[in-house]
């Protein structure tokens, strides 16, 4: 990789086409951009257009209607979502939080290495892999598909995402600060847990927004665990519904009325993540590195 | 023992007062505990994936990669199909989201003003954040109905004599599941090669200028030889996400289990073959063959993740991590 610039390279002694190379080039580079971005305007106005007329409060108050029938709403995927991503966030960030601190303050650099190495393996697993997982150890044991197994399967996709960013934060704390806690002689424990860990508190706690985000859109791994659910379901040992899930139910239905919910639904799902990611990235932009 | 001064004693006892009991071993082992659940859990995926499948392995032999007949009905259980679907439309996707997200990322760090480069870069990365869900949804009412309508309809009248473009194009099938792919795609394979490309040091920049080339031979010469490892990366991490992408495919490749080399065809992915059949598997041997295709799925992903992730740490450390943020 230490190329190094090779005057060969730059052929003919034609300066005209070689800008009008030039303008081509940096055209189609522009193009590239553009082509990038209508995606996004494009899904965002047809969830918009589309879901904002279905937007209503029996949506969020009642439970589906019987196949065909229309009318009802998605409120046991609503509560759903809330309870499994809640549980999932729970289980998965204390484990990942003290992961990051490990390879931040207590592994060596090879240590440090490898298991940075293990979360990014972790994270690229594709999360349908992950719901299987969750699938063989909580829901073949139990013998049903229950609302715990979805979470288990959330707080694993949530794993990687918030040890990495605690990682990184955790390297925004000067040294200095670390050693004046030490010169007071305080212990490393007591300096990480009571000096270092509050310091880098709000980037962590962004990182966190950021993964429930990532697990609030969730739908593969949740299809064999907690299998969806007509009905609001209170218990965590039962199948329970959630947005993503009815999403794909109504969407792939029928029904006109399935339909419009389910672009309704989007419209839900989008909101949340979107007022997640973009609360996480203006505190992130305000921290420095780890936000550009 | 001979008497301390009295100021000595003083600080013994209070360093005794301060003296670590348990409290840091406590903590360092919570934390390797932390890290080993880590470990722990991508053995107990590979273990408890392979565990489920084993029924299927037993039944299907080795046939199982190259098998082409998926009939659940008379137990015949052939995965050839998914994964030709999954090669098909993941490196299709790759490559055009690499042609996009390279020139992105390109526009981005060499052309663009920062006040017009933050904003698209901005909502580059906010591809990223909309689930996988709500892109099938638009997929199967916005997109195939346009591609139908204004390319594929066009495509078959004129070029309908090549394999590629034969059938009836219904705009649900291989061209949707790949445009779609493709962007979601994008987001990783941008984010990436623009750390990549902003981490070559300007003095390649200069070099090339000094010697009298033009702004985009500076990035044929200067930038894109030495981000080259980079961008590989950026495009093998972009790879595991496509291949590992469930929801969007399974709403708009039609889950028809053929291997066809028209754009128009329905088809199917391993994952979304999973997703889409796991529920209604009446047979245990109907589930477990559904896993061994997900045992299989995971082996792929896991080692096209570290070929990536290696290949990118070399050039930029943040890199994988904006990835993981996108």
């Amino acid at each position: 990789m230490s190329a190094t610039v090779d005057p060969l390279r730059i052929p003919g002694r034609n300066i005209r086409r070689r800008r009008a190379t030039d303008r081509v080039m940096g055209a189609l580079l522009a193009v590239a951009a553009v082509v990038a971005v209508v995606p996004l305007v494009l899904v965002f106005a047809y969830v918009l257009i589309q879901g904002l007329p279905a937007l209503n409060v029996p949506l969020l108050t009642q439970s589906p209607m019987p196949a065909g029938f229309p009318g009802g709403g998605v409120a046991p995927a609503v509560g759903g979502t809330l309870v499994m991503v809640g549980l999932g966030t729970l289980l998965g960030t204390p484990v990942a939080v003290l992961a990051g601190i490990y390879i931040r303050e207590y592994a060596g650099s090879r240590g440090a290495t490898a298991i940075r190495f293990l979360v990014d393996v972790l994270a690229g697993v594709p999360t349908i892999a992950v719901g299987l997982f969750a699938y063989g150890l909580v829901v073949v044991p139990m013998g049903t598909f229950s609302a715990i197994a979805g979470a288990i399967a959330l707080a694993v996709i949530i794993l990687p995402i918030v040890a990495r960013v605690t990682d990184e934060m955790l390297g925004l704390v000067p040294g200095s600060v670390r050693e004046a806690a030490y010169a007071l002689g305080i212990p490393p424990w007591k300096t990480i847990v009571r000096v270092v860990l509050p310091a880098a508190a709000s980037g962590i706690v962004t990182g966190i927004l950021l993964g429930v985000a990532r697990i609030a859109g969730e739908t593969a791994p949740l299809i064999f665990t907690a299998l969806g659910n007509q009905r609001v379901s209170t218990s965590l040992t039962e199948p329970m519904d959630a947005l993503p899930l009815r999403i794909w139910v109504y969407a792939t239905g029928p029904y006109d009325s399935w339909h419009q919910q389910a672009w309704a639904a989007s419209l839900l799902l989008v909101g949340l993540v979107l007022i997640f990611s973009l609360l996480t990235r203006f505190v992130l932009r305000r921290r420095g590195p780890a936000g550009r | 023992m001979t008497a301390l001064p009295a100021e000595a004693r003083r600080v013994r006892t209070l360093l005794a007062e301060h003296r670590p009991r348990h409290g840091e071993s406590l903590f360092r082992g919570l934390v390797v505990l932390a890290s080993l659940t880590v470990l722990a859990v991508i053995a107990g995926l590979v273990l408890v994936i392979a565990k489920e499948s084993l029924l299927g392995i037993a039944h299907n032999g080795v046939a199982f990669l190259w098998g082409t007949t998926w009939d659940p009905v008379h137990s015949v259980f052939g995965a050839l199909p998914f994964i030709y679907g999954t090669i098909l439309t993941a490196t299709s996707a790759l490559v055009l989201a690499t042609l996009i997200g390279v020139g992105v990322a390109l526009f981005l760090v060499e052309l663009a003003p920062g006040w017009l480069a933050r904003p698209i870069g901005f909502m580059v990365e906010m591809l990223a954040a909309i689930p996988s869900v709500v892109y099938g949804l638009w997929g199967i009412f916005v997109l195939a109905p346009w591609l139908r309508a204004y390319v594929e309809a066009p495509l078959h009248d004129r070029l309908g004599a090549l394999p590629f473009f034969s059938g009836n194009p219904i705009g649900i099938g291989n061209m949707a599941a790949i445009v779609v792919l493709t962007i979601m795609v994008l987001p990783t394979v941008a984010a990436v090669s623009r750390d990549v490309i902003a981490a070559v040091p300007d003095s390649q920049r200069e070099a090339a200028l000094a010697i009298g080339a033009t702004r985009w031979e500076m990035i044929r010469v200067g930038v894109l030889p030495y981000a080259r490892s980079g961008i590989l990366g950026a495009g093998i991490l972009g790879l595991a996400r496509g291949v590992g992408e469930t929801m969007a495919v399974t709403m708009v490749i039609g889950n028809a289990p053929t291997i066809s080399p028209s754009l128009f065809a329905q088809g199917y992915t391993m994952a979304s073959v999973i997703a889409n059949e796991f529920t209604e598997a009446t047979t245990d041997l109907y589930r477990s063959s559904l896993i061994e295709i997900g045992l299989l799925l995971l082996i792929i992903t896991l080692f096209i993740n570290a070929v990536a992730r290696l290949l990118v740490w070399r050039v930029a450390y943040s890199a994988t991590s904006r990835s993981l943020l996108a």
